[in-house]
């Protein structure tokens, strides 16, 4: 993480020239990781992701074609207006020019629209809202990893068609929340379920004994969580204490990283269905990426499909401005060429992106191991099923991006 | 609830003439800021804070009540503007009005309920009422929740000031700031002031003397409310959003942050601590979870050692008034 | 019915953590006037000291609820002696601003060693398991939270207010000179009762560590809650702050019932509904 009060200075120095310069074209890229890097999600985001980018400019040879890359990283607290404020100074003060990670789906649409108006590049691989693509789609935004659509096709769809045809969700009270259950029942329906009811707690609840007690008395198959971070993980852990999983009802976690299994436990965790788009020991390039990760991460845990996002999307970026031959310091001439080219890195194999900014690729239905089965820490995952990108996104005539109007 | 402001000087011309000068400096220095290379959307985040602080100073430092829950008027002036903005469409100015407006009847409601209880009491009533207002902020839905109000316009004022330009928006939120610190200067060294600062020394006295001592103190809420709610509605020009932070208890806390280490009770204090507390926010923010720690070192570093604030400390060794 | 008979039980349970959690703020404000914001990082710090002690020295559950609160009420009066004493017989204010300060110092700096997302502690294998009581399904680790709440709240009540020890701290706070002058060692004292609350607050992390995820920020949203207990129940009144926790808790589950959503706001209307009856709470002592 560079020095923010030499940032600063430095500037201050050059601010005295105002906003919005046209700049020719030159081979000088700044990023800015803007993430959770205290709170909630500092774990699945945060230095791992500035850390992500790093590994990104160091392995696509940028340097060595005489490009000059510089990273800073910054700290939105989960707030929509520190991101924002951060955001602004970075292109105006700081000149960066493209925005990487930024979980929290309340702060990247923000940032978003900051993005569009500076004209600038934002390629968010930690958010989950799918509006980002949808309703609140910009030529200067592209969204990476997963979204709601993803979890919901994926976690919804396969656990009901195997079986699991009656749900009970327990959803968490805020937008992120209410957007999952929404795209979980319409994908849970559509495979030929029900959903038997719900009942929404408060963000940030630390018992969810009386919410567990309903999905019981509801005798739903499936009891859907609908939340994140430390919710999610109470309410796993308090589920195993009131014997939900042994009382025969399954549990699907419909957002898990890694960081939340290694916080529960495999003995806790053991069992749970969820969708990802990246798991570190799927393939030898993987297991390559996540060994030289792990070794630099100050807490040596490993990548989660966030950071490799982070990764993937800054290589593609790479590659459209080595074909551009400068950077244009215009991010929606940036995004629209590389939404031309077809995306094809270690992580997420082969891809592209569509004219709404969403990137595609394979997404992951897994299931947590038994600690019988798991040989060492963080060997936590099995395969159950890949689900191909055309079924993993929303489909185009589906999306709701005015950028698709024509 | 008495021994913060224990040095404070009777107001006399000297007095007086000592603030004045110290205004005058400020309102130079802030006006040339434009021109020197510094980031005035910073300043401007500065100036909206410190607005803030001022108004809960206006509270504690002269009235002797601690309110734990002024983030509800950053909250409200900030959410009815944003909304009036970018749903019905009124221009700036109106916006800001009706902000104002909102605050001040939130503040009449709670302070109804509040002002009848004493020190402690207080406090958690304020702070009670602050989650309340959270809450139904939370579930309301023009607010958006946790997105918050997005993407506000900002216009131009009175027709001719363009809003989008950063200077312009400087000079208009500059305005904004010291109108409401003059307003709050001239409460201070007005009779009104002279009572309620005689209430924060020895209340029953005051009953004695036959002061309506919950009228005063009521007045004294509502006008401090209805400025945190102004600072609320000019903060939706810089920031062009409303969003919950605004509301949060975590606010709350940063509010007193700041007029502690500023200095309670004294006239410019508020303002010095907003600058730094701002400052802190944004350019540590490199460094992550160090944050907080150093944000709790200075609470308790002010606490033992620091207690009249910056402002405070200097205005004692100087034997002024600031 | 069933339901809100399951619902009633489950505050029941809640209620007693409450009541337990807000029995050390009652202590430290009732007997040393100090509003202990950092009670929360405190209630933390007992749940990680388990952790450690059964990661690092193998030491299980039944010994970590000895152990903890002494580690952690011996690091409280430490915090006592050299800072929270300087503040004697300032405006309440202070004490309140600098344990503020404290707790944000304290979680922040587990935070940087120790993330966010938590740590696993499992429920000891004695305590594992629940019975079918017909309309619900209790876990055993629950009923023995209940039953030890209470032991442990009536325990304190009882020294506090029945017993001589209890009577010398009493009067040691309302008039320390006069104490003093029976050779009483008086701060001695307001260092070791400022140790039995934090002590009261980490048995409690100590309690919660196996059903909730060990985390730095756990004590933060738990704090607040626990701070409208003591203002309802009356600030210096200890009987007054269990019987409100208890109260909390079913009321609080009858909302998730009802009205989930609200679930964490209802202690708030609670609050300000007691206090614009009874102004300083139900059956404490003015401020």
């Amino acid at each position: 993480m560079k020095n923010r009060i030499s940032a600063l200075l430095l500037g201050t120095a050059l601010a005295l020239a105002g906003g919005n310069l046209a700049f020719a074209q030159d081979k000088v890229i700044k990023i800015g990781s803007l993430s959770d890097q205290s709170g909630l999600y500092a774990d699945l985001g945060g230095p791992g992701s500035t850390l992500a980018a790093q590994m990104a400019v160091e392995d696509s040879g940028m340097i060595a074609k005489g490009w000059k890359i510089d990273i800073i990283s910054g700290d939105h607290l989960n707030k929509p207006d520190v991101g924002v404020n951060i955001a602004r100074q970075w292109f105006d003060v700081d000149k960066v020019d493209v925005i990487v990670d930024v979980p929290n789906s309340g702060v990247a649409l923000a940032v978003s629209n900051l993005v569009k108006e500076k004209n600038r590049v934002l390629l968010d691989s930690g958010a989950g809202s799918s509006d980002l693509t949808n309703a609140q789609c910009t030529p200067n935004t592209i969204h990476w990893t997963y979204d709601t659509y993803t979890l919901a096709h994926g976690t919804g769809s396969a656990l009901t068609k195997a079986g699991g045809d009656s749900w009970f969700f327990l959803t968490a009270d805020y937008a992120f929340g209410a957007a999952l259950e929404r795209d979980t029942t319409a994908a849970v329906q559509a495979a030929g379920g029900k959903v038997l009811g719900g009942v929404k707690h408060p963000l940030g609840t630390s018992d969810f004994s009386s919410f567990l007690l309903q999905a019981q008395a509801s005798k739903a198959k499936i009891i859907g969580l609908a939340n994140a971070g430390a919710d999610t993980t109470t309410a796993i852990k308090q589920a195993a204490e009131f014997g939900i999983v042994a009382g025969g009802q399954k549990l699907a976690a419909l957002l898990l990283f890694i960081t939340d299994v290694h916080a529960l436990g495999l003995n806790t965790a053991q069992g749970l269905n969820f969708t990802e788009t990246f798991y570190w020991d799927m393939n030898d390039q993987d297991r390559a990426f996540a060994k030289r990760f792990q070794e630099r991460m100050k807490n040596h845990s490993m990548p989660t499909m966030v950071h490799a996002g982070v990764y993937s999307s800054l290589l593609h970026y790479f590659k459209a401005l080595d074909a551009l031959g400068g950077n244009p310091h215009d991010g929606a001439k940036v995004v629209a060429k590389m939404k031309e080219m077809p995306t094809d890195d270690p992580l997420f194999g082969k891809g592209s992106i569509e004219p709404n900014g969403r990137a595609i690729h394979p997404a992951y239905l897994f299931q947590v191991k038994k600690p019988s089965e798991s040989k060492g820490p963080w060997d936590y995952y099995n395969l159950v099923a890949t689900i191909p990108a055309s079924e993993a996104f929303t489909p185009l005539d589906k999306s709701t991006c005015p950028l698709l109007k024509k | 609830m008495t021994t913060m402001t224990d040095d404070a000087l009777p107001v006399t011309p000297r007095t007086i003439r000592d603030e004045m000068i110290a205004f005058a400096i400020m309102a130079v220095l802030l006006a040339v800021v434009p021109l020197t290379g510094i980031y005035p959307f910073f300043v401007m985040q500065a100036l909206c804070f410190a607005l803030l602080a001022c108004a809960f100073n206006l509270l504690i430092g002269y009235g002797g009540l601690l309110s734990f829950g002024h983030a509800m008027f950053l909250g409200t002036g900030g959410y009815v503007t944003a909304h009036a903005l970018k749903v019905w469409g009124l221009p700036p100015e109106l916006g800001i009005v009706v902000g104002a407006a909102a605050a001040a009847v939130l503040g009449v409601i709670t302070g109804l309920i509040a002002i009848r209880r004493q020190g402690i009491y207080f406090a958690m009533i304020t702070l009670a009422l602050s989650q309340l207002m959270y809450f139904i902020y939370l579930q309301t839905p023009f607010t958006h929740g946790e997105d918050g109000i997005q993407g506000i316009p900002q216009g131009h004022l009175f027709g001719i000031f363009n809003l989008a330009n950063p200077t312009v928006l400087y000079y208009v939120i500059l305005a904004g700031f010291l109108f409401g610190f003059l307003v709050i200067f001239r409460t201070i060294n007005s009779p009104f002031g002279e009572v309620l600062k005689a209430i924060r020394e020895n209340e029953p006295r005051a009953i004695s003397l036959g002061y309506k001592t919950d009228q005063y103190k009521l007045l004294a809420y509502i006008l401090s409310g209805t400025l945190a709610g102004l600072a609320g509605s000019l903060k939706v020009f810089v920031a062009q959003n409303a969003s919950l932070t605004d509301v949060e208890v975590a606010m709350s806390g940063l509010i007193v942050l700041m007029t502690l280490v500023g200095g309670l009770g004294t006239v410019f204090g508020p303002v010095v601590g907003a600058f730094i507390i701002v400052a802190m926010q944004q350019y540590l923010s490199g460094l992550g979870q160090w944050v907080t720690v150093i944000q709790g070192t200075v609470f308790v570093v002010c606490v033992l050692t620091f207690r009249r604030g910056i402002v405070g400390e200097i205005a004692h060794y100087f034997r002024r008034s600031l | 019915m069933q339901a809100l008979y399951a619902q009633l039980l489950v505050g029941l349970i809640n209620g007693s953590f409450y009541a337990l959690l807000s029995l050390g703020l009652a202590v430290i404000f009732g007997m040393l006037n100090i509003i202990n914001f950092a009670h929360g990082a405190l209630y933390m710090m007992g749940a990680f000291c388990a952790y450690f002690l059964l990661n690092v020295l193998n030491i299980g559950y039944w010994p970590a609820l000895i152990i903890a609160p002494i580690v952690v009420g011996i690091f409280g009066m430490i915090l006592e002696r050299t800072m929270l004493q300087w503040l004697a017989g300032l405006d309440h204010l202070y004490g309140l601003l600098l344990t503020f300060g404290l707790a944000l110092i304290i979680q922040g700096v587990f935070q940087n060693y120790f993330g966010s997302s938590g740590l696993p502690y499992s429920i000891p294998s004695e305590l594992q398991g629940g019975m079918n009581l017909g309309f619900m399904y209790l876990p055993i680790y629950r009923g023995w939270v209940v039953v030890f709440s209470l032991v442990v709240c009536i325990a304190t009540w009882f020294l506090i207010e029945k017993t001589r020890l209890g009577a010398n701290l009493r009067a040691a706070t309302e008039n320390p000179t006069l104490v003093r002058a029976f050779g009483i060692n008086v701060p001695r004292m307001i260092t070791l009762t400022y140790g039995l609350g934090v002590g009261l607050a980490a048995l409690a992390g100590v309690l919660s560590a196996p059903i909730n995820q060990v985390r730095p920020l756990m004590g933060e949203n738990v704090i607040i809650v626990v701070f409208a207990v003591v203002v309802i129940g009356g600030m210096g009144s200890i009987m007054g702050s269990i019987v409100t926790g208890f109260a909390l808790g079913v009321i609080e589950g009858l909302t998730k019932y009802f009205y989930p959503e609200a679930s964490n706001t209802v202690v708030f209307v609670f609050m300000v509904l007691v206090l614009l009856v009874k102004p300083t709470g139900l059956t404490g002592r003015a401020a």
